[in-house]
């Protein structure tokens, strides 16, 4: 184990170290380093096609990164299926189009990974999958396939689906982007609840509201790089870098 | 406020009034149809009692007078008119249902295989795919009629495996069996084994929800399938007898035989068919959004897993529609068959019987009513599968 690890007072739950991916000849993450402690909230922003997407989705390997190391709770990303498929089952992801299976209830949606992949007996699942939907405050709509739904209701409810699968870390990609307006503040609090239960979260977002409330560490990322971190309000109220200056100007008129 | 649907329309004339309008030509293509209708019919009829023709169903009664290479029921020269329409009919189907289900199996694998990240596999499902959809059917069937299997050797030299399959170029001989003195001791026992698989089956089931573990069936039921038949045939001996295929003369007699024109129809509408199925099954899984498979890999879910509960669920309602008409196409290219002498319905019933007997008007007639009915049996059945598996929305 590289040095980096024991130095810090526990292990982390997120390590990259020296992270570079391209796309083809598109040199996407250049040298991405970050470690995440348990019980961290992290938001990363940045301009579009700044790889701030990209950099999240490495962590469960929907993409995979070309140089550098990756540790997710102990387990490094490797080819290896095994050790892909043991990190994704501890890493829960929402994303900007909240991807719920259509063709299943919302109940079957929630209950569909723990019973085929945690081996789950379907009872116990249905509770866990109700005590969940009951937290992003949903539960009457547990009959109901996703396409009944509001977009809201919808991101609420992909947001139970992946705690079904109790997981240590959970990353949002933009979790509010494709939402209506008025619907982007039930989301938000039912992230917030998560952060104040001790969630370890990753969060692509260009909340800064949120941000502000709930993230120990605000990382910004341009072509590519981590430019600037900080805690938010030192982030918000006196950014360093010129870059960060100029980003923030054009999302806080 | 009273709405205004009731209120007379201000100063417009009946020209003008979309509903008037629509009443008016709605009447005027009835008339047309109806008009059209009866010119056809009086003119047949005054056309036959010009010839002297008379028309009406009885010829079906009459005897036939000619051999069918191919009866799956009972059936000699003697039998009516009418026989040979069913023994025609029955041709048909047969090459029909083994025609769809090869052909569907054949096309989800091969539609899987052209998407699949392996590159020799995917390549070879194109190129089969490219070749096989773009060469007409009725090519297809010469090749696999004239080029292989009458290329075969004769039945004196024909290829064998053991004494009880052959093959050559007046078809496949198999063994035939019929029923012995332990048949019903066997049948039972096959029964009660079937039986048994299906309660295995839903105790796994309610196993798999009440604990989450999965058993696999097959290891209850190849024993149980396997096992109770064979105790069946120790304590009782025999249940079929088998009647084998042997050389006498020039020719095999005995046991059962595919005729060249039944495999060679089936083979090519099978590989035929299978190439547009396979195109349906990859445009189908393809329209699933790849955030589906990003949503399920991201919860654990392994590839396989992910195609089966995931993936090809959404797919089966993109891809029904259009099986539906290659199914509709398969049963309707049967009729290809008159190209090399399959007895099927088309050169059976409106090929011969139509030309011994005259009876242009009633035997298309006959004939195309049962194309309807078994094309209109697909769809209903087709749309009551679709129906069931369609997304609930709103």
């Amino acid at each position: 184990m590289p040095e980096a690890i024991k130095q810090t007072s526990a292990e982390p739950m997120i390590l990259m170290e020296g992270v570079h991916k391209w796309y083809g000849q598109f040199h996407v993450l250049k040298d991405i380093n970050l470690s995440v402690q348990q019980g961290e909230r992290i938001v990363l922003c940045g301009p579009s096609g700044s790889g701030k997407s990209t950099a999240i989705r490495c962590l469960n390997r929907l993409e995979e990164h070309q140089q550098g190391r990756i540790i997710i709770d102990g387990t490094e990303l490797t080819h290896d299926l095994k050790h892909i498929e043991a990190v994704r089952r501890e890493v829960g992801m929402v994303f900007q189009h909240f991807n719920l299976f259509p063709h299943l209830t919302v109940l079957q949606n929630c209950t569909l990974a723990p019973m085929w992949v945690r081996k789950m007996p379907k009872r116990e699942a249905e509770e866990v999958a109700m005590h969940y939907l009951e937290r992003v405050r949903i539960p009457e709509q547990a009959h109901k396939y996703p396409g009944q739904l509001s977009g809201g209701q919808q991101q609420r409810v992909a947001i139970a689906r992946a705690l079904c699968m109790k997981p240590k870390i959970m990353l949002f990609d933009e979790p509010t982007s494709a939402l209506d307006p008025e619907m982007v503040k039930e989301v938000l609090d039912t992230m917030v609840g998560l952060a104040e239960d001790g969630m370890t979260m990753l969060c692509v977002t260009h909340e800064m509201g949120f941000a502000r409330t709930v993230a120990n560490r605000v990382i910004f990322l341009d072509k590519g790089e981590i430019v600037e971190e900080n805690e938010p309000e030192a982030f918000f109220t006196n950014p360093q870098n010129e870059r960060t200056q100029l980003f923030l100007s054009q999302i806080i008129h | 406020m009273q709405t205004t649907a009731n209120a007379p329309r201000p100063g417009g004339s009946v020209w003008t009034d979309p509903k008037a309008r629509a009443w008016l030509f709605q009447i005027l293509a009835v008339i047309a149809v109806v008009a059209l209708g009866w010119f056809l019919f009086d003119n047949t009829q005054t056309n036959l009692e010009k010839r002297g023709i008379t028309s009406g169903f009885s010829f079906l009664n009459n005897s036939a007078g000619f051999g069918i290479a191919q009866h799956l029921i009972d059936y000699d020269e003697s039998n009516s008119y009418g026989r040979v329409f069913v023994v025609g009919l029955l041709n048909t189907l047969l090459v029909s249902v083994i025609g769809i289900v090869l052909a569907t199996l054949l096309g989800f694998l091969l539609g899987v295989a052209r998407l699949s990240p392996n590159w020799l596999i995917s390549k070879l499902a194109t190129v089969y795919i490219e070749i096989f959809r773009n060469i007409p059917p009725l090519l297809q069937i010469f090749f696999w009629y004239f080029a292989v299997m009458l290329s075969l050797p004769g039945p004196r030299q024909s290829m064998g495996v053991g004494e009880t399959f052959f093959l050559n170029s007046r078809g496949l001989y198999m063994p035939a069996p019929s029923p012995g003195d332990n048949f019903g001791l066997f049948a039972g026992a096959v029964i009660v084994a079937i039986i048994g698989v299906m309660l295995l089956s839903r105790w796994s089931k309610a196993r798999f929800e009440a604990t989450g573990r999965l058993f696999p069936v097959s290891l209850g039921a190849i024993p149980l399938l396997i096992g109770l038949p064979g105790l069946a045939i120790l304590l009782g001996g025999n249940p079929l007898q088998w009647s084998m295929p042997a050389l006498t003369g020039f020719n095999f007699t005995g046991g059962w035989v595919l005729i060249p024109e039944l495999m060679a129809l089936t083979l090519a509408l099978t590989i035929y068919t299978a190439a547009f199925i396979a195109e349906n099954v990859r445009s189908g899984i393809q329209a699933v959004n790849h955030g589906q498979t990003e949503a399920a890999r991201s919860l654990g879910l392994p590839a396989g897993k992910t195609l089966r509960l995931v993936i090809i669920p959404q797919a089966l309602r993109v891809i029904i529609p259009p099986l539906t008409s290659q199914y509709l196409n398969l049963a309707k290219n049967s009729s290809l068959a008159a190209g090399i002498g399959y007895p099927d319905m088309v050169s059976l019933f409106a090929g011969t019987v139509l030309n011994q007997t005259g009876q242009a008007i009633e035997v298309i007639a006959i004939t195309m009513s049962v194309y309807l009915a078994i094309s209109i049996s697909i769809s209903m059945l087709m749309n009551w599968y679709n129906k069931r598996i369609a997304l609930i929305e709103r």
